[in-house]
Parts: structure tokens; sequence; C-alpha cells
């Protein structure tokens, strides 16, 4: 077996000494650290989210894969910018304002980092304002937003609303979810992509932004 | 009467199968040692960490009446409106698992340790709904000891946010219950602080008041449909 099928291998048994080891290794090996993270890195998250979908794996033997993914990303970051590498795309992410729940939102970051994506995440109670500045500053390609409360669901419009107002909404994609919030709420404020959970969020953000 | 219980730590402590469900883990399967393993080092956590403590208030039909009215904005037909003006005796409860597990569950987010940050919030999610209900067993404890009319009596729960009463239902009720007194704030948009906490009216009456049909319009919208397999509590004299 390959060092990056190696890598790929550990990471699915959330094995982090592992994979920082085989990272160390791969780089010290002189092999390209765009390779490492697609071969290695992103290449093993990929099953993980197949087999989580397949219902073969849950929620914790995910997570404990993302942070072996953290493990190597941690060796091959500097690296990346160094050589002046891109992500796989970049997203700004919270929770709206007025809502504090966030393990949603965190578990959806965990996963986006996972698959390449940089991920600004501002955190929970975040204003329109915050976000669209935030995604128009960091130059970012989408927005996640996450709410818990029907109450706070308006706010997802507010910021597609503020969005267009700025005449951002074409170049900034939104993305939404939470427990009270459907397909159907996503298509009557605007959305661009509804996600049920952090697997599904990350194939609708490859499909609004992701580069090859 | 205004009463705030603490509640032993243990006594909400839910079953290891609730927890792994929230986590998606169905009943059948058996998780591997290393979950096992971070789902006994969850439950040390909570032991270690929660303050399991509650709020309660009786309350008079007309008193619930101004209260449920909230800001309007109730569904115009729900099950809690159809109960309560037929329950014997009607409470305000507010019930917390404490601050300090949800600056844990963070800090175990910031360092990476995704799974177990994930476990204890599940463990926490499920603690708060057992406070809750073991409120509900006491009020109904406590009813039945001085009730002389009937021999069985029953006692559910209802949540503002749920079943069509609206969640801004939360500001008259904490205007009149002060969960303050027991560290749970509300914000502005209703959501409570620590957001591991449950607010509602506890409503009881004869078993028979507490059958509940799943098709009001709201329904349709319900993610959860609980109602139909939590069954309210039974007490006889």
């Amino acid at each position: 077996m390959g060092i990056l099928e190696q890598i790929s291998a550990s990471l699915q048994k959330g094995n982090d000494t592992h994979v920082a080891e085989l990272t160390r290794r791969a780089i010290e090996k002189k092999l390209p650290p765009k390779q490492i993270l697609d071969d290695g890195l992103i290449g093993g998250m990929a099953v993980i989210g197949e087999r989580f979908k397949a219902h073969e794996i849950f929620l914790p033997q995910v997570l404990l894969a993302a942070r072996a993914m953290y493990a190597g990303m941690d060796l091959l970051k500097p690296l990346m910018i160094r050589e002046n590498i891109p992500t796989s795309g970049k997203v700004v992410i919270g929770s709206v304002q007025g809502d504090l729940h966030d393990i949603g939102k965190n578990l959806v970051a965990i996963m986006l980092k996972g698959a390449g994506f940089e991920v600004i995440d501002l955190g929970s109670d975040v204003t329109p304002e915050q976000f669209v500045s935030a995604a128009e500053k960091e130059e970012a390609g989408a927005i996640g937003l996450s709410a818990l409360l029907t109450t706070t669901m308006p706010v997802m419009k507010q910021v597609i609303d503020l969005l267009r107002e700025r005449r951002l909404l074409s170049k900034i994609k939104v993305i939404i979810g939470g427990a009270p919030v459907t397909q159907k709420f996503a298509d009557q404020i605007g959305a661009d992509a509804y996600a049920f959970d952090g697997v599904s969020a990350v194939e609708r953000v490859k499909a609004l932004i992701g580069r090859e | 009467m205004k009463k705030i219980v603490s509640l032993p730590v243990r006594g909400v402590l839910p079953e290891e199968a609730e927890v792994l469900q929230a986590q998606g883990i169905p009943a059948a399967e058996k998780p591997d040692d290393r979950i096992i393993g971070l789902l006994d080092d969850a439950f040390t956590l909570f032991e270690q960490l929660a303050r399991p403590v509650a709020i309660m208030a009786e309350i008079s039909t007309l008193e619930f009446e101004k209260i449920y009215a909230g800001e309007g904005r109730n569904e115009p037909v729900t099950p809690v409106a159809e109960i309560y003006p037929q329950a014997e005796c009607l409470a305000l409860f507010a019930v917390t698992i404490g601050h300090d597990v949800e600056t844990k569950i963070s800090e175990l987010f910031q360092t990476r340790e995704f799974a177990l940050g994930s476990l204890l919030d599940a463990v926490a999610s499920a603690a708060a709904d057992r406070a809750a209900a073991d409120i509900e067993y006491r009020f109904l404890e406590n009813l039945v000891k001085r009730q002389q009319t009937m021999t069985t009596m029953a006692a559910s729960r209802f949540s503002p946010g749920y079943c069509g009463w609206h969640i801004s239902g939360q500001k008259r009720l904490f205007a009149y219950l002060q969960p303050e007194e027991i560290g749970i704030t509300l914000r502005s948009s209703f959501l409570m602080e620590p957001l591991k906490s449950v607010s509602g009216v506890l409503l009881a009456g004869a078993p028979g008041l507490f059958v509940i049909a799943d098709s009001y319009p709201f329904c349709a919208a319900c993610q959860d449909h609980s109602c139909q397999t939590r069954m309210p509590t039974r007490l006889s004299i």
C-alpha cells in the first residue's frame, strides 16, 4: 500500500497520530502537498462521507476521522500557503442572529474543512451585516447559514436580501440548514441550496462553488 | 407557590441507547469499543459538570389563559388550548442542567475533541428532557397525594415553540415564573440560556385528556411527532 493510501486508511480509522506521522513522511518524500491533500486526506474523508451516507458508519466515527484529517492538515497548511495552492473554495459560516445553537453549524464546518474548503466560522448570533461583510472581505464563494429556531429563520432571508441589495447574489451562493429548515423554505427565500446534514452540505457546496 | 428543586444528576442521566440514537446509531447496531469508551467519558464529564435544577409554580386556569395568549401568535387550534381549560391543576416550570456542561462542549470542539463534544452534547440534551420529565412526575405525585376525587391522574408537559404554542409565549412565561432565579435567561429571540433548558406548562387531569391527535395543521411540518410516543405520566391513589 502506497503512503497516500495509508494516510487515507488511517484517516478512515480515525487514527490522528498515524495520519500525522504518515503525512510527515509523505512531505519528507517530497510528494506534492496538493497530492497528499487530495489523494490522502480528502480521499479518506470522501470514503467516510460515502460510508456515512450508506449508514455503514455514524457521526462519532465521522468526527474521529475529521480530527485525523486536521492532524494531517496542520502539517500541510503551511506548505500550501507557501506554494500558493488554492483550497477547494472559501465558505463563511455561522448561526444566524438570535440563535446560539452551534453544534450543527460546527459539524458542517468540520465536514467542509475535511473536504478541503477554507471555512471562516463566524460563530453564533451573527448579524446579516456580519455575514455579508465577511463574505465580501474574504472573497468567499458561499455563505452557510444555520438556524435552530423558527423565530430566527427569517434572518436567513435578511442575509439574502442584503446580498441582493449589494449586488452580490450572483457572486456569493447561500446554503441553509438547521432542524426547522426545509427545502421548501430554501426555495421560498431564494437560497441556492438546503442541506440536511454535514455530508449533504459538502455535496451542495461542492456543486455550487467547488474547484476541481 | 413557587418552588426551586435541585435534581440529582444521576436521576436525569439518559440511557446509553438514547444518546447513541441521537448520534444516528440505531439500537440494533453495536458501536465499536472506541465509541463506547467516548460515550463513557461523556457520561463521566456530564456527572462532574451538570447541576440540574428546576423552578415551578402552580397557576390558575385564568392566569394561564393570559400567559398562553402570549404575543397573540399561537395557532388557532392547539392541544394546549384544548386541554388546559379542563385540567385539574396547572403549573409553569423551567429546568436546566446548568452552564458548565455547555462550556465544556465548546471547549471540546475548540480542542478538536469533536466526537466527545458531540456525545456530551447528546447526553446533555437528553438529560434536560429527563429533568423535565422528573419535574412532571414530582408535580403529579404531589397532586395525587392531596387529590381526593380522582383515583387515577395523568400529567403532561407542553413548551412554547411546539404543538402550535408560539415560542414568543416564553416572554409571559418568564415574566410570571422568573427562571432567572435558577440561572436561565431569555434572549430577544426567545431562546433560553443555558441552551440545555426546558420550560413550559404542566397540565394534570383525567388520563383521557391527554390523547393528542397527530392531525393539527401544524403537525404536517413537525419533524418530531414525539407526542404520539411520549405517554403522559400516570399515577393512581
